[in-house]
């Protein structure tokens, strides 16, 4: 490892710059994690939004309020928004804010790049919303875009294709950054193995994202060239096939949902041992897990298509490939709990976001196995039960684990304790929201609902109206949110030390710092070595 | 001004993202409007072509400003060549998802189409298409686009591997040049190389020409003419960025931008090389030959 040490090429010291510039020509990786935060914030709210109108239809049966065309347009950008716009550069503003000073850097390694890999979601995001005002309206085949369906949209085709390829443009940009980063920035000291938690599961996040995102990219280039240029890819009669499309998509979204898992298996692995006042219990088995499951993430996609009609030998294989990811997240799941066994727990907001994750989680990956085994995947396939799960995972799982960083670390980031009064109120009412929200939906798709429809039988009134709800609740409690960060960042609130959470030095270098960190110049005056040491 | 070890290099307010942002998105959003039949699509499209290239040569230029000022210590040159080798793995991944559809499309999707299997599609085709032969090169059962002729792999095509594998081979006598500071050998190196770059792209557009006008070869010719087009078009897209990379790393060694020890922009010039070389060797094998 060569030496890092924290000096700039400018002429003299200086701050941010002023105004609006600040933001917009910023290379300073926590001015551009919080552009990151706000932006996911921003995009949390529209496919929140684009949710409740789903859900608020839903709560009768019959047609309420939308049309069913703009109903369709609502779960395929309410899904595309959230994946893309909201979880994806939340992760992405921790990766900016934490990864630097938990590994003793400087700031990432390609500052201006890493400007780049954000500054471009606002446009994609622009390109994608544009469509909704479009003759015909969005794209409205559900967020996986299979042909020939999605081929039939006409004017929002184009805008929406070429808002994913900058969206994957700004992924791979953002994952070079990461892993260039980590592999050569890291504080003298630091190895591989020593390297915490959040870091490993972003390094392997970053890989899955650089071997993936070209893949949809490809795909969609091939959409586009069969809608506008002649092309056979997804179309039988020229030899073509409309299933590639659905293998070179899951090729893509496995992985893809594992992106979005991987980074709150970091943060969760960051707060329970600090509230459990231990160290995280198999480290290394948690660093190979990880490894593991990314690439198992790369050989099991076809098993979101068990009923398009594949050879049965595949099937078997992706089901029994399906079913081993267990062990991997069996191995961190208990893990987290041996880490807590026989703790000194205590139960701050992050905390409790910690467990409500695991709760959760554990329950989506339950219903995964489930589904993994092609027999009953081919009742379960599109109904209710599959939104339930993928939900409980990447809403338990993923917007969980966010929250658990977002309390963690924003007093690091602000220097300002945030209300814990609020913070643990926002956790109940999520907590009870999401589960009142998706729990009846395992019992609608149980009993026949299907999935992507704006109207229903009768019978499921009930779980339906349970289920909208909890949604309401849900997504109005992530305003009481917005006003918790609003209220931190002003600095209303008692002010932190150093370590903000009792004995959080032994668990990360970022607790060395001063809260809030130095804008420029984290580690000056502060010995990494001792800090890497000590640790 | 910090000194040009032991510091790690931070840049400051960087304007190029924005504009390369606002460049892509006028460039993407003038082309769809255009492929939706809106005529000032076309416009948006040059302009945001015009932002990019303006972008690139600012954000490059200023790249190899501080390059030469000595900003760089071999740890930001480091980070460089990570980058490079991941932004290459991620180009590697763009290729393999149009090979995979290649293989996908002549393992299964024709055999399928001619009645094979019992399950999934091959057990309905043979009804629909009774007189389908499972063979390749083909159009489809419906045989879309009409008579078509299959390009063949000993003409041109063989001339083009020979062309792109001695370019592999002159970049890298460039870069023994580079290396033992002789500057002639690694200027005519970098020229040889470029020239016989360009005289791949010329035979691969004579051979397209050729293909549009008197072989019924077109992107419409069923599967055969998608992915022919597809692979080799977006191969020979990246021979000319390969070739544009070289040009400019030409023109800087014409102003002795490079020595012995810090070439990073040489080195990442011949790495895309090579990798279109390679690319260039699958598809030679598996879209001309096989």
């Amino acid at each position: 490892m060569a030496t890092v040490a924290d000096t700039h090429g400018a002429e003299h010291e200086h701050g941010p710059a002023k105004g609006i510039l600040r933001w917009i020509t910023t290379t300073n990786h926590k001015d551009i994690g919080t552009l990151y935060l706000t932006f996911a914030m921003i995009m949390f709210l529209v496919g929140g939004t684009m949710a409740l109108i789903i859900r608020a239809e839903l709560y009768q049966p019959g047609l309420q309020l939308v049309d069913p065309h703009f109903f369709n347009q609502m779960t395929t950008l309410h899904a595309l928004i959230m994946v893309f716009g909201a979880v994806m550069p939340a992760f992405a503003g921790f990766a900016n804010w934490m990864i630097p000073p938990m590994i003793g850097a400087p700031d990432m390694a390609l500052p201006r790049l890493n400007n780049w890999s954000f500054w471009i979601l606002p446009f994609a995001a622009t390109l994608l919303s544009a469509t909704l005002f479009m003759d015909g309206g969005a794209v409205a085949s559900g967020w996986t875009l299979y042909p020939p369906l999605v081929l039939q949209f006409g004017n929002a085709l184009p805008f929406t294709i070429f808002s994913v390829h900058l969206l994957g443009i700004s992924s791979i940009l953002a994952s070079i950054n990461i892993i260039v980063t980590i592999f050569n920035l890291r504080a003298p000291g630091l190895t591989m193995m020593k390297m915490p938690m959040f870091c490993w599961t972003w390094l392997i996040t970053a890989f899955l994202l650089i071997l993936v995102m070209p893949v949809l990219a490809g795909a969609v280039t091939m959409l586009l060239f069969d809608k506008f240029f002649d092309t056979s890819f997804f179309d039988a009669a020229g030899g073509g096939d409309p299933v590639l499309f659905q293998h070179l998509f899951w090729f893509f979204g496995h992985p893809e949902v594992y992106i979005i898992i991987l980074p709150a298996f970091g943060i969760i692995s960051q707060v329970i041992p600090t509230f459990s006042r231990k160290p995280l219990f198999g480290k290394n088995s948690m660093i190979f897990a990880t490894a593991v499951i990314g690439f198992l993430s790369f050989i099991v996609w076809a098993h979101h298509q068990f009923t398009v009609g594949m050879p049965v030998p595949a099937e078997l294989y992706f089901m029994y490939a399906t079913m081993l990811i267990a062990v991997p997240t069996g191995v961190k799941v208990f893990n987290w709990l041996a880490t807590m066994w026989k703790g000194s727990l205590t139960f701050e907001t992050p905390m409790l976001h910690a467990l409500g994750f695991l709760v959760l989680f554990v329950l989506g990956g339950f219903t995964g196995i489930m589904m993994s085994q092609v027999p009953a995947d081919l009742y379960y396939h599109d109904n209710y039960f599959i939104v339930a799960h993928f939900h409980y995972t990447l809403v338990g799982g993923g917007v969980f684990g966010i929250f658990a960083g977002l309390f963690y670390w924003l007093p690091k980031w602000t220097g300002t304790m945030y209300d814990e009064k609020l913070g643990k109120l926002h956790f109940w009412l999520s907590f009870l929201g999401f589960n009142l929200l998706f729990m009846p939906q395992h019992f609608l798709g149980l009993a026949g609902m299907p999935r992507r429809i704006p109207d229903y039988a009768v019978q499921f009134t009930e779980f339906n109206q349970m289920s909208t709800v909890g949604a309401f609740i849900f997504g109005f409690t992530q305003l009481l949110l917005i006003y918790i960060v609003y209220k931190c960042v002003k600095g209303e609130g008692e002010k932190v030390g150093d370590e903000v959470w009792e004995g959080a030095k032994s668990h990360g270098l970022e607790w060395n710092l001063p809260s809030p960190m130095p804008y420029h110049h984290s580690f000056e005056g502060i010995d990494i070595q001792k800090a890497v040491a000590d640790e | 001004m910090t000194s040009a070890t032991g510091s790690y290099y931070l840049p400051h307010q960087a304007k190029w993202p924005i504009l390369a942002s606002t460049g892509l998105f006028f460039f993407v959003g003038g082309f769809a409007a255009k492929l939706i039949g809106i005529g000032a699509g076309t416009f948006f499209m040059v302009l945001g072509l015009l932002i990019i290239v303006g972008m690139m040569v600012g954000w490059f230029g200023e790249v190899i400003n501080e390059g030469l000022q000595g900003l760089y210590n071999p740890q930001v040159e480091r980070s460089f060549r990570w980058g490079m080798i991941w932004f290459i793995a991620s180009e590697v991944m763009f290729f393999a998802c149009f090979f995979g559809s290649l293989f996908y499309f002549r393992a299964y999707v024709i055999p399928w189409l001619g009645g094979e299997g019992t399950t999934g599609v091959g057990a309905f085709t043979h009804l629909l298409w009774p007189d389908f032969k499972p063979e390749w090169p083909t159009n489809g059962p419906a045989r879309v686009g009409g008579e078509f002729e299959p390009m063949e792999a000993w003409g041109i095509p063989a001339l083009n591997t020979l062309i792109l594998l001695s370019s592999g081979a002159t970049v890298t006598w460039a870069h023994w040049g580079l290396l033992k500071n002789d500057r002639s050998q690694f200027v005519k190196g970098l020229i040889a190389t470029i020239a016989l770059g360009l005289a791949f792209v010329a035979l691969q557009a004579y051979e397209y020409y050729h293909a549009y006008t008197e072989m019924g070869l077109t992107l419409g010719a069923g599967i055969y003419g998608s992915t022919f087009f597809l692979l080799t078009g977006f191969h020979g897209f990246h021979v000319t960025i390969g070739a544009i990379f070289l040009t400019v790393v030409l023109l800087r060694a014409l102003r002795g931008h490079f020595d012995p020890d810090h070439h990073f922009a040489f080195e990442a010039a011949a790495w895309y090389w090579h990798f279109v070389d390679v690319v260039w060797l699958g598809l030679f094998i598996f879209v001309y030959w096989l």
